[in-house]
């Protein structure tokens, strides 16, 4: 890996994760990287224990493909850092091409949060390596089966373009508003982001002048 | 929704507490006594001098898990802190409020009416409930106190300064603790309330309060810790150091509902009796450790109740309201509610 130009642009590298975090809610990403709140609850720890699984898993023992676990990338272009779950080297030596795998819980999803994120390790593969990364992989729990993510112009546009949105408002330290959504019930910080309530919430002079009125 | 979790009391002395997996090991004489799965618990309280492994104490900081000593009548002596997680943006903002006094002012006014309505709220239950049975002059300086409360809730609205605000709630709490004593039914000198006293308390009634105070202080502070506020910068208590001023003022709304409401309801079930109290020379009242024990799962048992919060309107236990209020004071000074919804109790 060539050494960064500066401190600067390391410090205002945005973690991976976040990308996913913008597209799923981005009161959910401000929560989490601008306000530094985070509940687990029974989805995230699950998916913490895939990932300890996956962690410790089995070399892969097909022939030319080397897999290297939870390797730490970043792109200073891209401006994000983080943890591949796991990055085959299809091909011998030098000449071997990086190839994501990333593990999900669940199935896939009807959003590009999981193919942007695989499309930003990507993009971090290309900068450290010096090579083209044309496709990777999602594998999700159920189906227990590979999916695979061609990174085409569109998807390297989107993922530039989530990044710029999530670097800006990690820079503005702004939380937006909530909006209530289905999605919403499944969310684990439903309980810190209040959207039903938060959503379009009384003015609390009134609330609380109505509230102490009422005749007990 | 955040589940409701559980704290670990610890009140022997000579305790040894330890990690064991994802499990906290009570240990006294080497003998365990008892065990728990970390991921359950938002708190562990050891009344004296119980040691901690370092392990534990690094398990708990990770797990934001408030780990503390307290003296045994409830006195803050030490707690283990972790990595500061919380937020320091949200904490200058808190900062920057409490150096407004307009913006403090109207969180001030807020709290205290609705301490002030909560205090009105105890006696119009009383009164709804065993008004009947009571003397016509109790009766009467009951209606009377309610009054005078309901005349507060009005006038601290106004309050042109927080001093003046201050001054109110003083009223308040004489009007209140004035009362207080006809809400006592049991035909019982030992019982007998004349006033709030702290320093030492001087009866038995002040002890129990004091007590239960400790550990509603100790469960607001950590409250506004897990949101990210720093419950050292208060509103309505002025900065002192050493003091939890905001958790302090986090408390003046929950004290009638949570903890006055619990002491009477000992008192007058005869959970507590004369005995579970010492006077010691000076005449300071203490508490006996069984009766501690007795407070402290009464306590818990409280804290698992449902009630449907007046704000949020979703069902919660008692145990989670001093969270949701920190979440909500904390949702004001960001910006998205305009003002502090107290927590007022019907």
């Amino acid at each position: 890996m060539r050494p960064p130009p500066d401190g600067a642009a390391e410090d205002a590298l945005i973690p991976l994760s976040a990308l996913q975090h913008y597209l799923f809610c981005p009161r959910q990403c401000a929560l989490i990287h601008v306000e530094r709140i985070w509940a687990e609850d029974g989805a995230t720890a699950e998916g913490r224990i895939l990932h300890e699984r996956v962690d410790d898993g089995r070399p892969d023992r097909r022939r030319d493909v080397r897999t290297v676990r939870s390797l730490v990338i970043r792109s200073l272009a891209l401006g994000v850092f983080g943890k591949a779950d796991a990055v085959e080297f299809h091909g011998k030596g030098t000449d071997a091409i990086p190839y994501p795998v990333e593990y999900k819980r669940g199935r896939p999803k009807t959003h590009r949060a999981d193919e942007v994120q695989l499309c930003a390790q990507a993009l971090c593969l290309e900068d450290m390596f010096g090579r083209p990364v044309p496709e990777g992989a999602l594998f999700y729990g159920q189906p227990r089966r590979r999916t695979i993510v061609v990174f085409d112009d569109a998807l390297r546009r989107l993922t530039a373009c989530v990044a710029r949105d999530v670097r800006a408002m990690i820079a503005g330290q702004e939380t937006p508003r909530p909006e209530y959504r289905p999605a919403c019930k499944k969310c684990s910080l439903v309980h810190a982001c209040q959207p039903r309530r938060l959503e379009r919430p009384p003015a609390i002079a009134r609330w609380l002048a109505s509230r102490l009125d009422e005749e007990g | 929704m955040r589940r409701h979790l559980n704290t670990i009391y610890v009140t022997t002395e000579n305790a040894w507490l330890r990690k064991d997996g994802a499990n906290v090991v009570v240990e006294v004489e080497g003998r365990e006594r008892g065990r728990a799965p970390l991921h359950l618990l938002d708190g562990i309280i050891c009344f004296g001098h119980a040691g901690a492994s370092p392990a534990l104490m690094g398990a708990c900081a990770e797990a934001n898990i408030t780990l503390s000593w307290l003296s045994p009548q409830g006195r803050f002596l030490a707690r283990a802190e972790g990595a500061r997680s919380g937020n320091v943006l949200l904490r200058r903002t808190q900062y920057r409020a409490a150096d407004d006094s307009a913006r403090a002012l109207a969180i001030v006014r807020n709290i205290i009416a609705a301490k002030a309505a909560n205090q009105r709220t105890v006696l119009r239950r009383a009164l709804r409930d065993h008004g009947a049975a009571l003397a016509p002059d109790a009766q009467a300086q009951l209606q009377d106190a309610e009054q005078r409360l309901t005349n507060v809730v009005r006038r601290v609205a106004q309050a042109p300064d927080i001093d003046t605000a201050r001054g109110i709630e003083g009223e308040a709490a004489q009007v209140y603790f004035g009362a207080f004593n006809q809400l006592i039914r049991v035909e019982d000198s030992a019982f007998v309330f004349a006033g709030r006293t702290r320093r030492p308390p001087l009866d038995r009634v002040n002890a129990l309060l004091s007590f239960l105070y400790a550990v509603l202080g100790h469960d607001c502070r950590s409250a506004l810790e897990s949101v990210g506020l720093d419950p050292q910068v208060g509103f309505l208590h002025a900065d002192r150091p050493g003091r939890s001023s905001l958790a302090l003022d986090l408390m003046e709304e929950l004290r009638p509902v949570l903890a006055d409401r619990l002491a009477l309801s000992l008192i007058n079930r005869r959970q507590v009796a004369a005995d579970d109290f010492t006077v010691s020379d000076g005449g300071a009242v203490l508490m006996t450790e069984d009766a501690r024990k007795a407070v402290l799962v009464a306590w818990q048992d409280r804290k698992k109740d449902e009630i449907r919060h007046p704000f949020l309107e979703e069902s919660v236990t008692f145990g989670l309201v001093a969270h949701l209020q920190s979440l909500l004071l904390a949702r004001h000074l960001r910006g998205e509610l305009d003002g502090y919804p107290a927590f007022i109790w019907k």
